[in-house]
């Protein structure tokens, strides 16, 4: 058996002789493994492309072998074996093989045809119809859950509510608070600079108000928890759905929309208004904060003309999206992760379509909200 | 022959252990060029973990596993790059690129290479796939769409695409049928003779130890409880040995050995 030194001395060689007739022999010797002649592949490949089958072939001095060395002298002599063949009887299995099986051409993997432009676009619009009737299907499973989980109070999964509300709601206040407080800083310095001019400083009060506690807090906290909370539940689902938990409840009868969906709608809506308020308030906070250094308005000022300023009803249309986004946004992520089919490309793609899904599906309701709620709170 | 330089993978005083509780203690173990040995032991003895540390994906909590005599743990990085072109695995659940076509999964590590041509590759993988009695029609198909028992053939064909001398399986037969289960333990043993390969296995298949190891080494009690030929193995009265190789199961695929069975009335020694 050769040692490990030897085997690294041994480099497959190409030689061509004469023997005693004075035909001219290919000498093929050395190590003819992978891990030999994968340094050497290409000039190896240009010193056999001058010899073919019909040549005298000397395979008896080649120390290893293995598929791929032989493999290669296989395809030098075009796929067929040398007329005249010397060789190592411990090396015949791997010509034999070889020459067993079929041919080796013509079987190569046909790339996918290229589709049609046409076929492509006919293809999305089937495909964004599909998802909007099961989303309307699974809306319909989960309240028909919910009024389910009303009639039997025992079977309303409780813990798993309670669970989400403290993943999507609590752990979701400190990321909130920081992009809330900075926008609240930006918006009022940038109101200030223009107020200034025309000595309406006072009116940053109505400004950040209405903008805040109507529009840009729902809508900032809607876009955080989108990326934050219904990523994480379609990522979660979808590996659910690969590992077959998901069909593993259904053949125990315990259904996933009652267990698995349902809580995460209810707990994001009930979590989406309370991370409203807390983005409203410190979002004011920093509006306040900028508006004392740009515009010297004292910060109990700003509180004592904010009720003033901003009708009360728009508190409510705003905590009432809050509501109706998080219910939006969990439905969607659990539709896009039950749709996950068990591979790793269909999970990362699942999770961004349904982060981008939300984020729009929000921004359109809140401008339906907007021409619906035009006449109430301004 | 023998001696320290005929270890192809060598494991000195090895201690694993999670937190307090301790996996393997001391453990010792040398498997030797070109032969089969099967790891055996019950659920939670250590034997993934021991299969994992010797191909470097965890590290012993002390004690040193050396492959082709370069420790995981100390060696020079690009020699160890050098030594994973040697090795190939066949994890349990195939663990196939689920990305990427069955063509594409076995074509990866030659690919990698960087210095076969694309027909070299197409060939030889076209080879894999028939070694492992995968029609080639299956080639363009996503892992995802195939069977338990293709998967698993088409990870070998992975694992074998690098044309290792040393092979790693974990549980090659679990979830195959019998009759592919036979298939695979002639392939394995067709291919040490042919290749000289070595094979580490970890296993709970009678059938497939008795038929292909040479050697069987019994992980109990944090260490390595037996290790010597299947018959040598079976003879040894340690509880967990007598359970496994002495059962109906065990009795029936040990038949076909012919080795000295104890008598049935005879009292088993307890080893501890």
């Amino acid at each position: 058996m050769a040692s490990s030194a030897a085997e690294n001395q041994d480099f497959p060689s190409l030689s061509v002789e004469r023997n005693a007739d004075g035909q001219a022999v290919v000498k093929v010797a050395g190590a003819w493994n992978l891990r030999a002649i994968q340094p050497l592949a290409r000039a190896l490949r240009e010193q056999l492309t001058g010899h073919t089958s019909g040549a005298h072939w000397d395979l008896s001095d080649v120390s290893r072998m293995d598929h791929a060395g032989a493999m290669m002298l296989w395809r030098a002599w075009g796929k067929q074996r040398a007329g005249h063949l010397n060789l190592r009887p411990e090396h015949e299995g791997f010509f034999a093989h070889l020459e067993a099986g079929p041919a080796l051409a013509d079987l190569r993997v046909k790339p996918v045809e290229r589709r049609r432009r046409l076929w492509v676009a006919g293809r999305s619009v089937v495909t964004l119809g599909q998802h909007m009737i099961d989303v309307v299907l699974l809306l319909g499973k989960v309240s028909l859950a919910f009024v389910d989980a009303v009639r039997h109070p025992s079977r309303m999964p409780w813990k798993e509510i309670s669970a989400n509300i403290y993943r999507t709601g609590a752990q979701a206040l400190g990321i909130t608070a920081l992009v809330g407080f900075l926008i609240g800083v930006v918006l009022s310095y940038l109101s200030a600079q223009q107020l200034k001019a025309y000595g309406a400083g006072i009116f940053i009060v109505n400004l950040l108000g209405i903008s805040v506690v109507r529009e840009l807090g729902p809508v900032l906290a809607a876009i955080l928890v989108a990326g934050r909370s219904g990523s994480a539940m379609t990522a979660q689902l979808g590996v659910m759905r690969v590992t077959e938990e998901i069909d593993a409840m259904s053949v125990m009868g315990i259904p996933y929309t009652l267990r698995l969906v349902l809580p995460r709608v209810i707990a994001l809506a009930i979590s989406m208004p309370l991370i409203v308020l807390w983005t409203n308030a410190i979002a004011l906070i920093g509006g306040m904060v900028a508006a004392q250094y740009e515009l010297d308005i004292s910060v109990s000022y700003f509180l004592a003309e904010l009720p003033n300023a901003v009708p009360v009803a728009n508190l409510w249309l705003g905590l009432g999206k809050g509501l109706v986004f998080g219910g939006l946004i969990a439905l969607l992520a659990c539709h896009f992760g039950l749709r996950i089919q068990p591979n790793t490309e269909s999970l990362g793609i699942g999770t961004t379509n349904s982060v981008v899904a939300a984020i729009t599906i929000v921004i359109i309701v809140d401008a339906i909200f907007a021409i619906l709620f035009s006449s109430v709170g301004v | 022959m023998t001696g320290a330089t005929d270890c192809i993978i060598e494991i000195r005083n090895l201690w694993t252990q999670f937190g307090l509780q301790v996996v393997h203690r001391d453990l010792n173990l040398c498997v030797h060029r070109g032969e089969v040995l099967s790891l055996v032991g019950g659920s939670g003895s250590g034997k993934s973990t021991l299969l994992r540390e010797m191909l470097g994906l965890e590290h012993p909590t002390q004690g040193e596993v050396k492959v082709f005599g370069i420790s995981l743990r100390d060696g020079d990085p690009a020699e160890l790059n050098r030594i994973r072109n040697r090795w190939g695995m066949l994890f349990q659940e195939g663990a196939l690129f689920s990305a990427l076509s069955v063509y594409e999964n076995i074509a990866l590590p030659l690919r990698e290479l960087k210095t076969l041509d694309d027909e070299l590759i197409h060939d030889l993988v076209m080879l894999k796939l028939d070694m492992v009695g995968i029609e080639r029609g299956h080639a363009a198909k996503m892992p995802s769409s195939l069977s338990g028992g293709m998967v698993k053939r088409i990870g070998l064909a992975r694992a074998l695409s690098l044309e290792p001398e040393l092979l790693f399986l974990d549980e090659p037969t679990a979830g195959l049928d019998p009759d592919r289960s036979e298939s695979f333990c002639t392939l394995i043993a067709h291919l040490k003779r042919e290749l000289g390969l070595t094979v580490v296995m970890v296993t709970h298949d009678l059938d497939t130890i008795v038929s292909i190891s040479d050697r069987v080494a019994v992980l109990a009690d944090q260490k390595i409880a037996a290790l010597g030929t299947v018959a040598e193995v079976a003879a040894v009265p340690h509880p967990f040995i007598v359970n496994f190789f002495q059962g109906e199961r065990g009795k029936r695929a040990l038949e076909g050995l012919k080795l000295p069975q104890p008598a049935p009335d005879a009292p088993l020694r307890q080893a501890h």
